[in-house]
């Protein structure tokens, strides 16, 4: 038996998966329903960079007393803290009369937190001393507070500025308020990314879930679909051909595969239409690289079908596999923000750097010498695994 | 004799030997699902294994058909030895298998076509004879409808013409009218037997189903427990019992319980008794005052004889005297007398 007949069988194999595939309207559904989902979800659920958080219940409690009956102080901060406010739409602020009700609201849920101004405030900034604050949080959301006070800071850190612009301009007529702000603040942070525009986290998801999506395929499809024509006896029809073994899992590789790059593409063709994500480097490197990624795991898939004796205990191994695969590959969250030890865990798995690969290419729009790394252990990693692999099947098949 | 003139001896005698199986051995573990089982299966001849579930003639069918190696002795099939020669081997053979062996969303052609596309066949030859096929077992109206749309009839009868695409010598049926109505069964069976007789296919059938044994079968084996116990024709088997000084006896007591049935159990000139239903028993009797012994014993338990009948026996009689067990007993032998009564005591009549 030839290479040829080998191929051809293995096509026909694939032919046949195929087409019960196209016939599993169901199927087909979840074909394009899954990476939709995925894809909708953990882009929406990710925390969007600065806060989350949005029209969080917050009441400020203005119990300033004044000074000389001026109270300047307490009018300014909720005068700024208004503003900036409005601007980013974190709070949503209203005023409560004293520090009793707004803990019995906090309690029954209808605040997340207070700023209570004492009453000496506008008396401890007109007297030279430092005001003082207080902010009320509700202790079972520990990320209230946080927020509240990376809000305050901005505040604050906004009336300073302003005052101490006020304060120059009074001492040098000659300064506008340009020139002013130059000198009480002399440094600014510009962020600018490598390609241009401004990217958003679907950018980051994107590849990371087509890299995922199209592995899974191989590894968890196709001990999914062996064992599954193990079970109903078909598997026996196949065996008894006088066909070389290696076609039959040659065959159903393909046609897993043939699957795993369809839902990559559905995957590319949602982000890009209605994640608004952006393409930088080549479509044919993309696929390239998917297919590279699917040659890294086919072994992989290989080895656990020989072991999965039915369909259960295939789906059970796959979860097993696949859930740390996918939180640990630097799909949904950077590897860069893991612990060390993790990401050392992450280092020996094939998804992080098919992942890597398929960021830098569509995010970056990198050329194959700048992913040179990636390749080379994606391609060492299928090497090794179907080397291991072969035997073992050809061992398994038969016993 | 060496391997090789062992071989080749046999491609001469090929009016004999088609299936060869010498000391054949397969171990799960510790548990040995065949213990050293031999038998020759001539050129042209309908074979069956018959025993109970779990006494290995699946495993035998499985060995035979290359898809299991045993674990000790050597198997040929028309001197190809189904390890070392396997695909060879898969060239000769077809098998219908218990699971049916089709893709429910495939078509009836579809299905045909895939499996014949890897046995090789040029597309010239395997259109024809898809269609004859199909057309053979009565299919061909519905050749484009997706098997999964089909009743377990048509679909047995498709499992058994997808083992023919290859026109196979050696054809291995798996329990091929399990599950079948009565109708298919027969079906099946005439199929069958047409087969045998027109293209001279050599045939294997596992069963524990006495009426396709007995209707069947030129030879068969009874196998229990991974042995071959007994391996003879129907009727040479059924002489064991009745050419011995052994009778069938079929006795009908109004007022049967039990209690007397218990009773019939320990007489010496009863080997075995069952019950058939609320006042039915058969029992495997011997002895030349057999019939007096037992006329006694009912009568003096106060049992009353609506009739009694001295009956042929079947194979199911046989394959109890040798093993001492019902063919469909094995799996619930240790369930004690009254449990089974409860049942309606019919156990061994079904189907």
């Amino acid at each position: 038996m030839g290479a040829r007949s080998l191929l051809s069988h293995s096509l026909r194999i694939a032919w046949k998966d195929l087409t019960e595939l196209k016939r599993n309207r169901f199927g087909l559904v979840l074909l394009i329903v899954m990476p939709l989902f995925m894809l909708a979800l953990v882009g929406f659920i990710y925390p969007t960079s600065g806060s989350s958080a949005s029209n969080l219940p917050v009441a400020v409690v203005d119990l300033d007393a004044g000074y000389h009956n001026s109270t300047v102080g307490s009018q300014t901060f909720i005068a700024v803290l208004d503003e900036i406010n409005s601007k980013t739409g974190m709070m949503k602020l209203s005023s409560e009369a004293s520090v009793s009700d707004v803990k019995t609201s906090i309690q029954s849920g209808n605040l997340e937190g207070a700023i209570i101004i004492p009453s000496n405030f506008s008396a401890s900034l007109l007297t030279g001393k430092q005001g003082t604050l207080i902010i009320m949080t509700d202790q079972s959301n520990p990320q209230i507070s946080a927020t509240m006070e990376t809000l305050l800071s901005g505040v604050f850190s906004e009336m300073g500025t302003s005052l101490a612009q006020q304060n120059v301009q009074a001492l040098s007529p000659a300064v506008n308020e340009s020139d002013s702000l130059a000198v009480v603040q002399p440094y600014k942070v510009q962020t600018q990314g490598v390609v241009p525009g401004t990217s958003n986290y679907f950018d980051f998801l994107a590849p990371g879930i087509m890299a995922m999506v199209v592995m899974m395929s191989v590894m968890t499809g196709l001990p999914g679909a062996i064992s599954q024509e193990k079970e109903i006896g078909t598997m026996d029809g196949m065996m008894v051909a006088p066909i070389n073994r290696l076609s039959i899992i040659l065959g159903k590789t393909l046609s897993q595969t043939v699957r795993g790059m369809l839902q990559g593409a559905i995957i590319l063709v949602l982000a890009v239409l209605l994640f608004g994500v952006t393409i930088h480097g080549s479509i044919l490197l993309v696929f390239g690289l998917l297919l590279l990624g699917v040659f890294s795991f086919v072994g992989l898939g290989i080895v656990l079908t020989s072991f999965a004796k039915d369909q259960q205990t295939a789906t059970m191994l796959m979860t097993t596999l696949m859930f740390p695969m996918m939180f640990l590959s630097g799909v949904f969250f950077p590897i860069q923000q893991m612990p060390w030890y993790m990401q050392d865990i992450s280092k020996v798995l094939p998804l992080t750097y098919a992942s890597d690969a398929l960021r830098k290419v569509m995010v970056l729009g990198a050329g194959i010498p700048d992913i040179t790394t990636d390749l080379v252990v994606l391609i060492a990693f299928g090497a090794v695994l179907t080397a291991i692999a072969v035997p073992v099947f050809r061992r398994q098949m038969t016993r | 004799m060496s391997k090789a003139e062992l071989v080749s001896a046999d491609r001469i005698s090929e009016g004999d030997s088609m299936i060869r199986v010498e000391n054949l051995t397969k171990k799960f573990g510790d548990f040995v699902a065949l213990d050293d089982i031999s038998f020759d299966v001539r050129k042209g001849e309908v074979f069956g294994l018959l025993g109970p579930n779990g006494a290995g003639k699946s495993t035998t069918l499985r060995i035979l058909s290359t898809l299991a190696r045993p674990t000790g002795g050597t198997a040929t099939i028309g001197g190809h030895d189904v390890v070392k020669d396997d695909t060879e081997v898969r060239k000769l053979i077809g098998i219908v298998s218990e699971k049916m062996i089709m893709y429910d969303r495939l078509t009836a052609r579809e299905n045909l076509w895939f499996f014949g596309s890897l046995f090789d066949i040029p597309g010239d030859v395997l259109k024809p004879r898809i269609d004859e096929l199909l057309e053979l077992v009565q299919l061909t109206k519905w050749k484009n409808a997706q098997v999964g749309t089909f009743s377990t009839g048509m679909r047995q009868r498709m499992n058994v013409v997808r083992a023919l695409l290859n026109m196979p010598r050696v054809l291995f049926l798996d329990e091929p009218t399990l599950g079948l109505d009565p109708q298919s069964s027969v079906e099946i069976r005439e199929f069958v037997k047409k087969l045998n007789r027109e293209n001279g296919t050599t045939i294997i059938v596992t069963t524990h189903t006495m009426v396709d044994a007995d209707m069947l079968c030129d030879r068969i084996a009874i196998i229990d427990h991974g042995k071959v116990v007994a391996l003879d024709t129907s009727s040479n088997l059924k002489r064991l019992i009745s050419g011995g000084d052994g009778t069938i006896l079929k006795l009908e007591i109004s007022n049967l319980t039990t209690d007397l049935l218990e009773n019939l159990r320990t007489l010496d000139c009863v080997k075995s008794a069952t019950q058939e239903s609320s006042t039915q028993v058969r029992l495997l009797a011997r002895g030349d005052d057999a019939f007096d012994n037992v006329i006694d014993a009912v009568r003096r338990k106060g049992g009353k004889i609506t009739s009694i009948e001295n009956v042929q026996p079947t194979l199911e009689d046989v394959f109890l005297h040798l093993t001492g067990h019902e063919v469909r007993d094995s799996a619930d032998r240790k369930i004690p007398l009254e449990t089974r009564h409860g049942f309606g005591g019919g156990q061994g009549r079904i189907r």
